[in-house]
Formats: structure tokens, sequence, C-alpha cells
């Protein structure tokens, strides 16, 4: 295996970033010819994708150039949702070996699938998120992520271990342990969410551990939008490097774009996942360097195919050569999205699944607000909810009851711990028009 | 024997054995092969320090060992050891060579820790695969795993045996109960895997959920991480309408995969080839008659990173040598009847009282009289620590008392890694011991009386 | 001006309530009022009683859980509005009031509140200044002779 002849030496080139550096042609060449595939493969097999092929009049031979997917329909997240569980598989069950799941945006989970090979491709493009970011053979790597449905864990997983890493799986949570051995292994690298690391941070000044003397270089960092001035900061107070890396779920899970050691725009693995820029107004493709909606292509993807798929993300595409010889396109930090979603601790919330489950509790919908506030680098949600004169009772412990119902409804749908608070009636502002729901106060104070 | 087959299919359900070869290898062809192993063994175990040390001073090499009986010759590891040898002072290859590190319950708050090499992790994948594939997975299946993953090896042993088998893995992973099972409604896994205490919640919230729990997709549950009875297998398979296996492993070992049942279900066959398992009397440390209760001392013939020699796992549990239905040739253990010490298994999670102490220690005031109480209220564990409430950290404020139950049971969790109700008690209401504190009521029912 | 008042964890189950009082009622020791305030687990009674310090060693020395905690008692007219106007001049000083009960007095038209304020000595000044009464220890002994 090539892995085992190659050099460990530090900054040295693994081969599985080889595609990293394709010349440009040849990587135009490969995306044709995997695009042309991926769509006949997708009209084949996806019955939906098929139909709105079909109504456009395009059947895969329409695909000569790579610039002819500006015909093809897109794919959106309720796509996901109306076809839920199996309805976009392009492989039977029996080809499948991964299923993973998300909440949707009304607290139905959306379901996405891998085959072996998917999940080959994936633990690759992860490798070479890892590489990217300066990771080598005999590195340890601890692994925050949360494993689970959730594809960060996971997918950081398997990819340190393709690397040649020593993984350390700890999952989210238990801040000390995760302080305990990062000092205790002489860990080198770290996945998590930027806040979460950020909280680390605090909790080790507390425990009176010194992140800067440890060996510890390398932060891995995604799952949520963050800033430089964030990168600053932990760079700074760990002494370490703090990259970013994007991914989804619908697409593959993190593996879909990372940074490498000129940290200026992030790398699309652009030989599996096709990129464009599109207006969200209009659906219009945008010039490379506008800003705009991203709309990604999976390439390769066998057991779930997504041709044209809206995450709503809003970045732009830089197209000049990096510093660092790769020939991949870079997209720009995510900094904000053409919805109204927002990430918590890495989780996707809508605020339409928090009203599912106050629905599903009360029967009407209360005036309710979302607040985030992040307490020592931990984000943090809280539920403001009115008290109907249904719900309500002289006794505290029936009261807390109904808090207890609300707050677990809510868990149940995000899979996140919420403080849900009971307010008066009439106490939370209303607004003409659409109603003001998330009060982000995050970035307060800082 | 007293373990009994409920399930009438079981004498007639045939299913494919993983590994032909090593699974059904006459007897001493194995003995020939696990003492090949264990010379390997002691030779490796040169480079370990704690051992080297040991083995020189007892004058035994390779060359002494003559038959797998000669085992009794070699030192015995403790998790004492391990705890001495923090982080990886038993570590057998250079620290690059290391693909996964894992932890497992210490008696404080600092687990200990196990390394894998990739070599370990297949070896590993390939002995869930074949528990899971005698217990009935099937290439074409799906499995949820309901187990935690992530520093304990719970879930990742048998998500990589589903994945080397060739079925789907839903990697569920722990918690979220109604999500579990709208997963299972929607996705149709044919394989549970989780403890038996959650497959009986699992249960329990169809019901709530107007669901009955017999019509779910289910038909095979593999369940391990936790001591369980017949009495619970036949409440499982009632109430689920599935077929129930039962599995055994420890961390320190390599986790799940030590042993596993197959359809006769009449103990579990231990993956002899890999682990040189002895019963034996835990005071003398004598081997006990076969079939008899005594404490399970393993030896891993083939981990690369952390081979352990000896490990006094605690369990108590008896061994069948006698050949089983299925045709595999391998030693049978009975279910884990208890423990040769004080450690608890909560929701699959091992605890320690010790872990309880120091985490009221981390909050100044609280005194050292304290009472662990664990029952089973239904399902799921539930582990009340009472605590007695003391002038220093009594306030006539509400919020304050609350919070201060509050950071009490986060310092639980932080130290022993599961949540547990923090009752306040008045002064001296819990009971004093002379000598010896009895620290823990556990109130649940785990061991068969016919064991 | 400030009294004492005694607090006493208690568990929450049946029969708790009773002891404590049983146990300072033998010793002669007269109770004012009391407050209690409880989760599904336990409680805490809070006391106002004629001789705080001898109820304080009675009830410790059965082996009771006690704080001394200083509290402010304001004497209002027992009418529609008393109660809102204190608590408008509190929220208008910027005063903290971590709990608070009342109670009303048979032979008479007075409420007495009970206050417990993160900052007592800046209450009471507040309270003093806006012309309200604020009731010192003999005073509310006097009240219940």
């Amino acid at each position: 295996m090539l892995t085992e002849l190659w050099n460990d030496a530090e900054g040295g080139f693994h081969p599985a970033s080889a595609p990293d550096f394709l010349p440009g042609s040849a990587l135009r060449e490969v995306q044709l010819r995997r695009l042309r595939a991926v769509v006949a493969r997708a009209y084949k097999n996806v019955a939906l994708f098929r139909s709105r092929m079909e109504e456009r009049g395009l059947t895969p031979e329409s695909i000569q150039s790579l610039a002819d997917i500006q015909h093809l329909p897109f794919t959106v997240k309720t796509d996901l949702r109306d076809t839920y569980p199996f309805g976009l598989f392009a492989s039977p069950m029996s080809d499948v070996v991964r299923l993973h799941a998300s909440s949707g945006t009304t607290g139905k989970p959306i379901v996405v699938a891998y085959t072996r090979e998917d999940v080959e491709v994936w633990s690759e493009v992860m490798a070479r998120t890892l590489a990217s970011c300066g990771l080598h053979r005999g590195d340890i790597l601890q692994n925050a992520f949360g494993y689970g449905l959730f594809t960060g864990g996971l997918g950081a997983h398997y990819g340190g271990e393709t690397l040649g890493a020593t993984v350390i799986p700890i999952s989210g949570g238990n801040t000390d342990r995760q302080i305990m051995i990062i000092r205790d292994f002489n860990v080198s690298a770290l996945c998590c969410t930027p806040s979460y690391f950020t909280h680390m941070i605090e909790r080790a000044r507390e425990l009176g551990v010194d992140l800067r003397e440890l060996p510890l270089r390398i932060g891995i960092f995604g799952a949520e939008p963050w800033t430089d001035g964030m990168r600053r900061h932990i760079e700074a107070e760990a002494g370490i490097k703090a990259y970013d890396i994007y991914g989804l779920s619908e697409i593959i899970g993190p593996g879909v774009a990372s940074e490498c050691s000129a940290q200026e725009g992030l790398h699309l693995f652009e030989d599996h996942f096709y990129p464009e820029i599109i207006d969200p107004e209009t659906g219009e493709a945008l010039p490379d360097g506008e800003e705009g909606e991203l709309v990604l292509t999976t390439l390769s993807k066998k057991a779930m195919p997504m041709i044209r798929y809206r995450t709503r993300d809003i970045t732009s595409l830089i197209t000049e050569p990096c510093a660092c010889g790769r020939t991949l396109r870079r997209m720009r930090r995510i900094g904000r999205r053409s919805d109204d979603m927002f990430i918590i601790r890495g989780v996707n919330v809508f605020p339409s699944q928090v009203e599912a489950a106050l629905l599903a509790v009360e029967g009407t919908l209360p005036h309710y607000r979302i607040i985030l506030t992040r307490d020592q680098g931990l984000d943090r949600m809280a539920v403001e909810v009115e008290v109907t004169p249904e719900v309500f009772s002289d006794k505290i412990k029936a009261l807390e009851d109904v808090r207890t119902r609300l707050a677990q409804a809510i868990e149940h749908i995000l899979g996140i711990r919420v403080e849900l608070r009971l307010v008066e009636p009439r106490s939370l502002a209303r607004s003409e028009g659409k109603a003001k729901r998330v009060i982000d106060r995050r970035n307060e104070g800082k | 024997m007293s373990v009994s087959i409920r399930h009438s299919a079981a004498t007639t359900v045939r299913y494919p054995i993983w590994d032909p070869e090593a699974e059904t290898r006459p007897r001493p062809e194995l003995e020939a092969l696990q003492l090949e192993r264990l010379r390997e063994l002691v030779s490796r175990l040169a480079t370990v320090p704690f051992y080297r040390d040991q083995l020189t001073h007892r004058d035994i090499g390779p060359h002494s060992l003559r038959s797998p009986a000669d085992i009794r010759k070699l030192p015995f590891t403790t998790k004492d050891d391990m705890r001495r040898q923090h982080p990886l002072g038993l570590l057998a290859v250079p620290r690059k060579a290391l693909a996964r590190i894992h932890g497992s319950s210490g008696t404080t708050g600092k687990p200990t820790f196990v390394a894998y090499t990739a070599r370990d992790l297949e070896t590993w994948s390939d002995l869930c695969a074949r528990f899971l594939v005698s217990g009935g997975l099937a290439p074409e299946h799906t499995a949820q795993v309901a187990f935690g993953y992530g520093l304990f090896t719970g879930g990742f042993g048998l998500h990589y045996g589903i994945e080397r088998v060739g079925a789907t893995v839903i990697p569920a992973a722990a918690g979220n109960t109604r999500r579990q099972i709208e997963i299972m409604r929607d996705l149709d896994p044919e394989v549970l895997i989780c403890t038996p205490s959650y497959a009986l919640t699992i249960a329990d919230t169809a019901r709530e959920l107007g669901m009955d729990p017999r019509a779910l997709p289910i038909r095979i549950g593999h369940f391990g991480g936790e001591p369980w009875t017949e009495d619970m297998r036949r409440e499982i398979e009632e109430q689920l309408d599935i077929d129930a296996y039962n599995n055994y492993g420890l961390s320190e070992v390599i986790g799940p995969g030590v042993s596993g049942e197959c359809p006769a279900r009449a103990g579990m066959h231990i993956q002899e080839d890999h682990f040189l398992v002895e019963c034996l009397d835990p005071e003398t440390l004598e081997p006990v008659a076969e079939g008899e209760p005594g404490e399970l001392v393993i030896t891993s013939l083939t981990r690369e990173a952390m081979p352990m020699l000896r490990y006094r796992t605690r369990d108590i549990a008896r061994l069948y040598r006698e050949p089983c239905a299925c045709g595999r040739t391998t030693t049978r253990m009975s279910r884990v009847a208890g423990r040769t010490d004080d450690m608890l298994i909560i929701r699959g999670v091992n605890v320690f009282p010790s872990q309880i102490e120091e985490a009221l220690l981390r909050v100044e005031g609280t005194t050292p009289h304290y009472l662990i109480e664990v029952s089973r209220p239904s399902t799921l564990d539930e582990v009340h620590v009472k605590v007695e409430i003391h002038p220093e950290i009594f306030s006539d404020r509400m919020d304050r008392m609350q919070a201060l139950c509050e950071r009490i049971s986060r310092e639980i969790h932080t130290v022993a890694g599961i949540r547990a109700h923090v009752d306040l008690v008045e002064p001296r209401s819990i009971e004093r011991f002379v000598g010896k504190a009895k620290r823990v009521l556990d109130k649940r029912d785990l061991t068969d009386q016919a064991l | 001006m400030k009294l004492q008042q005694l607090s006493l964890f208690l568990e929450n189950r049946p029969g708790r309530l009773g002891a404590p009082l049983e146990a300072i009622a033998a010793e002669g020791i007269n109770i004012l009022t009391l407050s209690l305030a409880d989760t599904a687990q336990f409680g805490i009674l809070r006391l106002i009683v004629r001789e705080w310090d001898k109820a304080k060693r009675v009830l410790e020395e059965a082996g009771w859980v006690v704080n001394l905690t200083e509290v402010v008692a304001v004497d209002l007219l027992d009418r529609p509005g008393g109660l809102a106007q204190a608590l408008k001049i509190l929220e208008g000083a910027n005063l903290n009031i971590e709990y608070m009960y009342a109670f009303s007095l048979r032979r008479g038209d007075k409420a007495i509140l009970i206050f417990r304020f993160e900052d007592p000595d800046r209450a009471i000044q507040v309270l003093l200044d806006k012309g309200l009464h604020v009731v010192d220890g003999d005073e509310l002994m006097s009240f219940v002779s």
C-alpha cells in the first residue's frame, strides 16, 4: 500500500492528496466524465429526478459539456423530506452499507445513504481534508465531533483512519476529560466545532492547563460558521493553526471543502463535488468571484446522487491559483445563509422545527422566541414560551411538567439540550409581518 | 447445565458460520494454535517493561510453555496495573503504529486506556462479524446500532463488525428513544444492537407512542454491555417478537467480540483462537472445576498494540467445554453472574463507587456520607445518589439548593459518565457502618438464580 | 431593623414538617410566621420565631441543618394596592428581592411582608426614605403578644 511507503516527515505529501493537484484540464475531463455518469445513474434510478428531466425535455445525453449542468433541475432540502426515506436512493438496499440521518426543516428526518464505494470516497476526501490541514501519519487525532447519525464524527474518524493517524474517538462533551486526554496523550490534532474549542480553551485555563505548552498543533473546525476573529483568538490562545472545513450530510458529510496551509479560502474537492454559485432569487448562475448561493453536484456518489443541490449557504468562488499549489478552486468561508436556518453546536436548526415541537405539545402554537447565547465559549439555546391559560396551573409541579414536556419535545427533534423558559402572556414582542423568532446574541460583547 | 432454551426454533435455525476454519477447529489443533500464539505473545511481551520485569523475575520465556495450561506460570494483570501504567505504559508497539485509542472506565475519574493497531482493528471487526453472523446477521440486513460511540468501545466493534459482514449500518448511537423508534419504523432494520435493558425501553416507548412493539421490523437483537437474565431474554423476545442473542467482551482485552451466542443459545462461544480464558477461584486463584462459577481471567493472544496477560476481569461466570450442537468446537461461557469487586454496570456504563466519591469531593462542603441507590423502575437503570446536607452547603434560597444538586450531578457525569439524581437528605440519615461502609444499594435483579 | 430568620432543610416526605415545629414548641418558643418552599425532593422551611437563638440551638441539637438569614419586615395596611405600592418602590430603586412572603395579623388591619434582599441595609434605607414602615424585631413581637 502506498501509505506505508510514504515518508512521514512533517509537511510530507500524502498520496491521497494527489487529485488536489490535477492540472485544470485533466480535472475538467474527470468532472465531465463523472457528471455524465452520475446524471445517467440518477436518471435511471431516481424517479423524481427523471420526471424533472423529462419535464424539461432532457436526457442524460443532453450533457455534452460542464456548462450544460445549468440546464439540469435543482434539488432542494424539501425533496429529501418529500421522498423520505428511500425515494432518492439510486442503489438497491443490498448495496447500501450505511445510513445517516438528520432532522429536516419540520421535525421530519431526512436520511442519506452510502454504498461501500461512497464510504471509501468519503474516507478519501476526509483524508485529503486532514492532509490539507497538515496532518500526517502518526499524528494523534482527537475527534471531538459527535458520533452517531450526525456525519461529523464518523466522517472525520474514517478520514483519520485512512490517513494513518491514531484516532481517539472521544466524541463531544466531557470537557475536563477532553483536556486531560490532550495533555496525557500528546494529542497533535483535534477536530470539533470552533465554539466548542473556544469553550475548551476557557476550561483549560480554569484547570491550569496551558494548551500552548502542549504538542497540540492543528485544529480542524467545522459544522458551524465562524470568523477570522475567532481564528485569531483560537490560534493565539491554544498555540495551534486553526483550519476551517466544510461539508453537509446531503452531499456526503464533512469532506466537501477544506482550507490549506494558506488559510485563504476552502479548496473544494471538485473531482467529487461540482460547485456552482447562483443568485438565490432567480436561480441564475453567477460569474466566478460573485457572491451567491453554493450549489453542489455529487459527481461520484452511488447510493444517493445529488444533482445541483441548493445548499442555501452564501459564498463565492476563488479561481486564482493558491499558494499551496492545489489546483482545486476555493470557496470563501460561509458567512450567512439564504434561509432562516442557524447552527448551534454543529446542529442545524430551523425555527420551523421548534414550532413543530411546541405545536405537538400544546395543540396550538404559542408565542415563542429563540435566544442564542454564548457562555464561556459554549453555545446555548433558550426557548421562551408564553404561558397560555390552557397550560397554566397553580401547582409548581404541573408547570414544571409543562416546561419539561416542551423542552423534551424540542430536544427530541433537534437532538440538543435547550433551556425552556415559561414567560408571561404577551411579554414577547409582537412584530408586524414576519416575527423575529431568533435573537442571536452569540457574538455580542466580543 | 441450567441454561434453558426458550426459542422453539433454536434447534432448527441454522445460520452460516463466518469463519468455519477458526470456529470449528478440532480441539487438538486449536490448543496447538493457542500454545503457539501464547509463546509468540510471551516473546512479544519482552518489549513491555512491566511484563519483561515480571517474566525475567520468574525466569519464564517462550520455552517454558509446553501446553496452554502452562499459562498458570505467568503473572496476572489487573485494572490497577493498567492505572499505574497510565496512559499507555503497557504498549507493545511504537506509538506511531497505533490506529485507535479507546478508554475503559477506571476506578477513579481517570479512565484506563487501550490501544489498537490497524491489524488489531481488523481482528476486532472480524471477531464481531463472527458472533453477529452466528446470531443471524446476514449481508442483506440493516442493523441499527443503539450503543454509544465514543471513547468507550461499545458501538465501534459492532459498527465495524456489521460493516465487515456487508450489512447496512445505521449508527443511531445511544439515546433519544423516540427517534430510535422512528428510524426503526422508517428504515426497516432487521437487527437491533444495544444493551438488553435498552431493548425493553424501546418496547415501552413504542407502546407509549401507541405502537405495537411486536410490529417493529426488528427480528434479531444482539445485546451486551451489561448483565441480564434468562427472564429478561424471554421478556425482550416476547415484547419485541425477536430472537435475542447475548454477547460478551471488555475494553481491556478488545471490547465486544470476546464471546457470543449461537442459535443453540447454550452459552457464549469464546473466540479461543484469540483469547485464552481461564476460570479461577478468586481467592485461591486455582482453576475451578468445569461448570463451576469462577472469575474469568483472559489472555489476549493476538493483540499487537496492547496485549493483556492473564487479565483479571472480576467477572464471575462458568465455562462449558463439551461440544455444542451448532458445530463450533470452542469453549462456551455462561452469562456473567456477578463481580468480585464493587463495580456497577449502569445502562451499560461501568461505574465504581470510588468515582462517585471522587465527584463529591470536587464539590466543596459535601460530606463523605453518601449512598448510591440503583434501581430499575421500569426498564432503564436509575441512580439516586443520596448526599447528606451540611451547614456549609445549606442555603435558605431554593435556587442555590437546586444549583447544588445540579452541580453534584454534573460532577458525577464528568467523573463517572452517568446521569444520576442527587437527593439531598437530612444529616445523619444515612446509616453509619463500623468498618467498611455500605455505599451501594442495588435493587435490581440481574442474575439468574439458577446459574 | 433587620430580623433574624431561621431556615431549615427538610426532606419532602410525610411528617418532616411537623418534627421541627414540635421541637421548638416543646421549648415554649412561639412561631410568628413560617413559609415553606419545596421541590419534589426537598424543602426549605423558613421561620420567624420569638427567640431565634434558642430555637436555632434547639433545632441544631436535634440534628437539623439551620441557617440564619437577615430579612426585612414591612408593615402595610391590609388593603388593596398596599403590596403593589411597596413593590413599585423597590423596583424603582433597583433592589433585588430574593424571595418574599406575607402574613396578616388577625387583630388589626396590618399586613406584614417579609423580604429577603440581596442588600438588606440599602433596602431598609430606601423603604424608610419612601416613608414605609419597616418593622424591627421588638415591634413585630409586640404585634402578636
